[in-house]
């Protein structure tokens, strides 16, 4: 598998963070900042992890099932977490779900049919003294209004044209 | 600029750099008394610095809060094996979001502490693994780490010395369990977050079997200034056996939400009404979580008490990561039960039976509760199966579910009664921020 110039570097970088021998630690940061160039975790992508640490590819898929953040099947192009576990569930993140939901007509872990939006349902995200919070990708939104929602999704689609 | 205005009654140390111009690059840090601890500690011995911390009476802010300076002297410094430093930056109890600005605003902050920690072990290496959802985090605290090396505050043979020391960042992918000092080791390790039997304890055999002196981002950022103050000033600051200050981040139905610092000791009505601002459109206080979602809640007449490790632990709850979480007389316990169980069922990590099988049922149960279906025996049998996780599982995070759960159920039971007797309550409408 070719990697991007960047991602190549990335991997090389990583591959000198840990002690000789260890490399193996490398291997869920790489799966990481390559899910974010490629947009899920591949069969390659497996492959080239394995091949670089040294593991087994059964190894690394073992341990990518694991991690939460870490996924087979490519999510939307704007991946919308909506956290509502306790602070956010106190001020307002449970409406903030169902509204999201609604008004994208999906649930959660789904995309919308032009793959641009895919919605999740998260545990606590850091955000809690600023809740309700989202993340869209890495980006933090806090103190999020169900209008505030609207207008954000309204500009991810603008964005895409 | 932080994402809170700061509040009179706060008593600034390691956040006293926030909201300074560019806080986080290292000549805003060398302006305000950056690096000065190090400079001090080169000129210590180990024994002389772990005695400091000793004194200071520091203790952990990551959940437990064991004492930092006896932490550190269980590393055995003569052993040949490498020695590693590690910081947890996994930060993800519910409630807690303080790591993530002492990382963003003082980064440097950090480093020093870390170099402290490895000065006194003998440690070569450090890693600060961070929570994946944290990006932007990894951004910053490697640009901080560039710019230590740049100044010769990180590399080989630094200050004309032997002392060598490396830094670099860890990212995590989305699992709590990996905040647990022994998964997080198992997922350094480049393994499935899996907690390891102890002991031995990560400060004997930690990373790749070695010695790792294993800490939170507070606990490390509060290491310079213990050494710049010197341990009794320090200790001072807080009440007998819990020196200094800390992060407080809190959260729900108050006027003012936000993360303050305060001296341990600080009264915890004065947090609610003072650096909280009062309860949110004129409601009653119904109770408090002290320190993220696992410590048992108290009752609004139980709020009363000064927010240190002992009062709390005196209270039979905890101070835990700091993460204070406020409810109104209109919240609804049951609720708040079921989700905090969902929380610590999506999370358990599945290895050890007590707490996979324990937080799933539990979960069954409060889920037929809130949906109406409780049975007059459920209240009995939740507290029950709770109990009964209580010690018993590989981690503590059956405990963290655990005893929450006995917390609500004991001094909320009228609630749940109330749902046997008048079937399921409509959702309630929190307030959304203007
Ligand atoms: C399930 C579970 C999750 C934890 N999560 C964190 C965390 O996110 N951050 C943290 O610093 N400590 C966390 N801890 C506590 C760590 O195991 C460890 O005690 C702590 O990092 C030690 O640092 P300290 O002595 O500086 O507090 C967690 C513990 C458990 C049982
Ligand atoms: S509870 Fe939602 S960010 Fe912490």
């Amino acid at each position: 598998m070719t990697l991007s110039p960047a991602l190549e570097a990335k991997f090389q970088k990583l591959l000198t963070n840990y002690p000789e021998g260890r490399q193996r630690s490398a291997m869920i940061p790489m799966l990481l900042f390559a899910q974010d160039e490629i947009g899920s975790v591949t069969p390659e992508l497996i492959q080239e992890v394995a091949k670089r640490i040294g593991t087994q590819p059964l190894q690394v898929e073992e341990v990518m099932t694991y991690y939460s953040m870490l996924h087979a099947k490519p999510w939307g192009k704007y991946h919308v977490q909506i956290c509502t576990n306790v602070s956010c569930m106190l001020t307002g993140g449970e409406q903030l779900w169902e509204h999201a939901c609604e008004k994208l007509g999906i649930g959660h872990r789904q995309a919308t049919p032009d793959g641009l939006i895919s919605l999740e349902e998260v545990e606590c995200i850091g955000a809690c003294s600023w809740a309700p919070a989202i993340q869209v990708n890495y980006d933090f939104h806090h103190k999020v209004t169900p209008e505030k929602l609207d207008q954000l999704l309204d500009s991810l689609r603008t964005h895409a044209v | 600029m932080p994402y809170n205005e700061p509040h009179p009654a706060e008593v600034r140390i390691i956040s006293k750099r926030f909201g300074l111009p560019n806080s986080a690059s290292i000549d805003t840090y060398l302006a305000n008394e950056g690096y000065q601890a190090l400079d001090k500690a080169l000129g210590m011995t180990p024994d002389a610095i772990i005695d400091e911390l000793k004194v200071s009476n520091l203790r952990g802010r990551g959940g437990a809060g064991f004492p930092t300076g006896l932490k550190w002297s269980f590393v055995p410094r003569t052993s040949p094996k490498p020695k590693y430093v590690m910081v947890n930056a996994d930060e993800s109890e519910p409630g807690t979001c303080k790591d993530r600005l002492l990382m963003e605003f003082d980064p440097h902050q950090l480093l020093e502490g870390m170099m402290i920690g490895a000065y006194v072990i003998g440690a070569q290496r450090g890693y600060i693994y961070i929570r994946g959802e944290y990006r932007y985090l990894i951004e910053i605290m490697d640009r901080a780490i560039e710019e230590a090396y740049a100044r010769g505050y990180l590399g080989d043979k630094l200050h004309g010395t032997d002392f060598t020391f490396h830094v670099r960042t860890h990212t995590g992918a989305g699992a709590y369990e990996c905040g647990e000092e022994s998964a997080l080791l198992e997922s350094f390790e480049g393994k499935r977050g899996i907690p390891r039997i102890r002991p031995p304890f990560p400060a004997v055999a930690g990373a790749y079997a070695s010695p790792t002196l294993l800490n939170n981002v507070e606990t490390f950022s509060s290491v310079p200034a213990v050494l710049r103050m010197g341990g009794p000033a320090y200790a001072e600051l807080g009440v007998p056996r819990n020196g200094g200050t800390r992060m407080l981040c809190l959260s729900g139905h108050v006027n003012t939400p936000g993360v303050y610092e305060v001296p341990l000791g600080f009264p915890m009505m004065r947090v609610v009404n003072e650096l909280g601002g009062g309860m949110r459109a004129g409601k009653k206080l119904k109770a408090v979580v002290p320190g993220g979602s696992s410590c048992p809640l108290l009752k609004a007449e139980e709020c009363d008490i000064p927010m240190d490790y002992d009062s709390l632990a005196k209270a039979k709850s905890m101070l835990g990561s700091g993460g204070m979480i406020v409810m109104d007389e209109d919240t609804d316990m049951v609720r708040v039960a079921l989700r905090i169980m969902r929380f610590y069922q999506h999370e358990s990590c599945g290895w050890c039976i007590p707490c996979r099988e324990g937080t799933t049922w539990l979960k069954k149960l409060l889920t037929r509760f809130v949906d109406g279906m409780g049975q007059p025996n459920d209240i009995v049998m939740i507290g029950d199966l709770a109990k009964n996780m209580l010690g018993r599982t590989f981690c503590p995070l059956g405990d963290a579910a655990a005893m929450p759960t006995i917390a609500i159920i004991e001094k909320f039971r009228d609630e749940f009664e109330a749902y046997l007797a008048d079937g399921p309550k409509p959702r309630r409408e929190e307030l959304v921020y203007a």
